[in-house]
């Protein structure tokens, strides 16, 4: 027995060793493609745009939602003759939604010479591979980590909307058009993004006269019941409930409420979005529901269309806000590239110092956006839309 | 005459720790040589965390003979005590090494404090009961973190279990741990070469606690406990010497990976019941009470899934049939035979070596 435990240990040196020479040897590799910064296997000069994002585990439609996004932008940009004629090549490298893991697809990324990252689609990771990314000097643009952090950095760009931004302008919103005067809030306590937008959204309420009658948490190991929340709600006679959450779960939050005959103005963010596509899901339980959102794939704006069109025919599915977010996202790149003119040779240090002072002077039409522009902290300049539920369909209120 | 003065334990220990320092040299050497990935050295420093806490948990496992399911609890403590200490005292302690020093010693303390709390009623329990105990204190402490707001201003420091806002802090404040998002801003100050010599300062505590007197103790008590009581060994005593060595241990795991990462929140995945499977899933495929076994195990799962990256989509399938395979070949009794069978020869040389 103890022989055995000796031949084991023997084989798994050999193992490691073996496995040690294939980490060494796939880097000589790539190491001959990044010496010369950015040639595709032909040969041929492109540029090359790592993505990161989670498409294993629980978050994973979001990281497919931006994966599939991206895709489809280098596709168009890569038929429409490049960036200023130069190819775009993207890798997208998994991060299961850990930030331990999503440095390594960073450095992953970084082996196989990337020059610009869109991510990382997660705020937990972003903000890990941002750190890193500020150190490396690598231009970063997060198509969908809310967390303040995760631009944090000079090189840090995002095209969503920040936490804290959604809850002032869900306050504001709110209070400005006197939508109700005492709220109650359910929120994932769980979740970075929920409970950022309720920190936000608590500190403005304040500022704006808007009473918060109940504070009511749930995390994720219990988000099937919403009873109690809602009675809470109820008993403190809230006029409106905020529910900064993801859509899958406030379906069952509208549809237990419901039930229980309780009908006050609901009130979302972006992750409402995609709410009518929830199997099993009426969609009279969502009449009036309003939420903010940078998009909508309902609209008859031409570019939208043509991208939900272009989405559904690669995809077999109606892109969410996360792909409209990654497809901006490609083209905020494109047109910062273009902007500070920056050839494939150049290496990431030097493009992400070009692209740091061209991304606050474009202005991008994109389907998250008309006219999107970037200050130099990072953060987008676009007005949120409020979409209003009629009739099993989204509306755009002015 | 020298050689035979030094007896098999010592060889083997000599081994160990010429095992650890050897892949050093050659690690180092390629990160000078610039031969090495950038994959590879980001890996470097979760490697040395994984090492640590196989090594502690074996201690329990193998050695004490105690199912824990909460290793990752421990990890957790150690790596949030020492990250709110960094990130109050960044400005304090500008050298780097002195304040990971601190950390280091808060973390451990901090987390050894917590093995003896839980050990004091639960070591006295006979059979599975510390598994269920110590797995729910790992899901405790996950979810104590994720709901502790702590800020600091002029005024102090504020804590609150509710919400940010309500810590009612001055416009000056820093929040330190914001619950769920954790604590954002941690000093990297984790390098390769301190995790290197943590991992041979474990060793060393962790060998020598073995081949010592109490060791002996521990390991009868795990043997056969009755006949252990029956020659006055005190088992709560031994029992409790090495849960909270091996908590502390776990705890320092926690400091290195804390302060590797810009970000530490505490989510199921990294603090959980996943990885407190995961470090005794390095444990069992080294070898149960091999401590050798522990360090390679550690090594070869925590580099298998990004080796395999390059199988993209299959790559978490692929790894675990890879981890089904090696739990086969490493344990099943008709793989045993038919090792024994066909690669004698390889035992031969093995036993040459050692």
């Amino acid at each position: 027995m103890k022989q055995w435990k000796k031949v084991m240990s023997a084989a798994m040196v050999t193992a490691m060793t073996v496995g040690m020479l294939a980490g060494c040897g796939g880097n000589d590799k790539n190491e001959g493609s990044s010496g010369s910064s950015g040639n595709s296997e032909s040969g041929e000069a492109v540029f090359k745009i790592g993505s990161i994002g989670p498409v294993t585990g629980g978050a994973a439609i979001y990281g497919e939602a931006v994966k599939n996004g991206a895709e489809l932008a280098v596709k168009e940009i890569n038929e429409a003759g490049g960036i200023n004629g130069v190819q775009i090549e993207l890798n997208f490298q998994d991060d299961e939604n850990d930030p331990e893991k999503a440095v390594n697809a960073y450095n992953t990324l970084k082996d196989w010479g990337m020059q610009a990252l869109l991510g990382t689609v997660t705020s937990a990771p972003c903000v890990a591979v941002g750190s890193e990314a500020m150190n490396d000097n690598m231009f970063l643009l997060t198509p969908s980590g809310t967390a303040v952090e995760c631009v944090q950095g000079e090189n840090a760009f995002r095209v969503c909307f920040s936490d804290p931004m959604q809850g002032v302008e869900s306050a504001k919103y709110i209070s400005d058009n006197k939508l109700a005067s005492k709220v109650a809030v359910i929120y994932d306590s769980s979740d970075v993004y929920s409970t950022g937008i309720y920190n936000s959204f608590a500190a403005e309420a304040k500022n704006t006269g808007i009473e918060i009658v109940a504070a009511e948490a749930f995390t994720a190991e219990s988000k099937t019941d919403f009873s109690v929340q809602l009675q809470k709600a109820k008993d403190a006679g809230a006029e409106l409930v905020f529910l900064p959450f993801y859509y899958s779960e406030a379906a069952l939050v509208l549809q237990q409420a419901a039930g229980m005959n309780y009908a006050p103005i609901f009130f979302g963010c972006d992750g409402m979005d995609g709410i009518l596509g929830v199997e099993g899901f009426k969609a009279e339980n969502a009449q009036d529901l309003m939420f903010l959102s940078p998009f909508t794939p309902t609209s008859d704006d031409e570019t939208i269309v043509k991208f939900v069109t272009d989405f559904e025919a690669a995809y077999s599915g109606t892109p969410n806000q996360f792909a409209a977010d990654a497809y901006d996202g490609i083209y905020a790149i494109k047109a910062a590239m273009e902007k500070a003119e920056v050839t494939p040779d150049m290496s990431a240090s030097d493009i992400c110092e070009a692209m740091k002072t061209a991304m606050t002077e474009i202005t991008i039409d994109g389907v998250t956006a008309k006219g999107l522009t970037w200050e130099a902290s990072g953060e987008p300049s676009k007005e949120p839309m409020v979409v209003k539920i009629a009739d099993g369909d989204y509306a755009v209120v002015e | 005459m020298k050689m035979k003065a030094m007896n098999k334990t010592t060889k083997t220990n000599f081994i160990t720790y010429l095992l650890v320092i050897v892949i050093y040299i050659v690690v180092q050497t390629l990160v000078m040589s610039g031969s090495m990935s950038s994959l590879m050295q980001g890996l470097l420093v979760p490697l040395c965390a994984y090492v640590i806490l196989a090594v502690s948990l074996n201690l329990t496992v193998g050695i004490l003979g105690e199912l824990s399911l909460g290793h990752a609890g421990f990890m957790c403590v150690g790596a949030f005590s020492s990250a709110f200490f960094s990130k109050c005292m960044v400005d304090v302690i500008p050298s780097a090494g002195l304040r990971f020093f601190f950390a280091l010693l808060i973390g451990a303390v901090t987390a050894g404090v917590f093995g003896i709390l839980i050990g004091i009623p639960v070591l006295r329990l006979k059979g599975d009961y510390l598994a269920i105990v110590t797995l729910a204190f790992g899901e405790i402490i996950k979810n104590i973190v994720n709901i502790m707001f702590i800020g600091k201003d002029a005024n102090g420091f504020h804590f609150s279990t509710k919400d940010a806002v309500s810590l009612g802090m001055e416009p000056d404040g820093v929040i330190i741990v914001n619950g769920p998002q954790g604590i954002t801003g941690t000093p990297k100050d984790s390098t390769f070469t301190i995790g290197v010599i943590l991992i041979l300062i474990t060793l060393f505590i962790v060998l020598n606690l073995i081949h010592s007197r109490s060791g002996r103790a521990i390991m009868a008590i795990r043997d056969n406990r009755i006949a252990a009581e029956s020659v006055g060994i005190n088992v709560t005593k031994y029992k409790m010497m090495a849960f909270s060595v091996s908590a502390a241990l776990a705890g320092v795991a926690g400091v290195i990976y804390a302060h590797n990462l810009a970000t530490l929140t505490a989510q199921p995945k990294n603090f959980g019941y996943n990885m407190s499977i995961m470090i005794l899933v390095f444990v069992v495929l080294g070898g149960i009470g091999n401590i050798r076994g522990s360090i390679i195990a550690a090594i070869v799962l925590t580099l298998l899934p990004e080796l395999l990256r390059g199988l993209s989509d299959y790559r978490m399938l692929i790894y675990a049939i890879v981890l089904i395979v090696m739990m086969l070949y490493n344990w099943s009794p008709k793989a045993i035979q038919w090792r024994k069978k066909y690669l004698y020869f390889l035992k031969f040389k093995v036993e040459e070596e050692v």
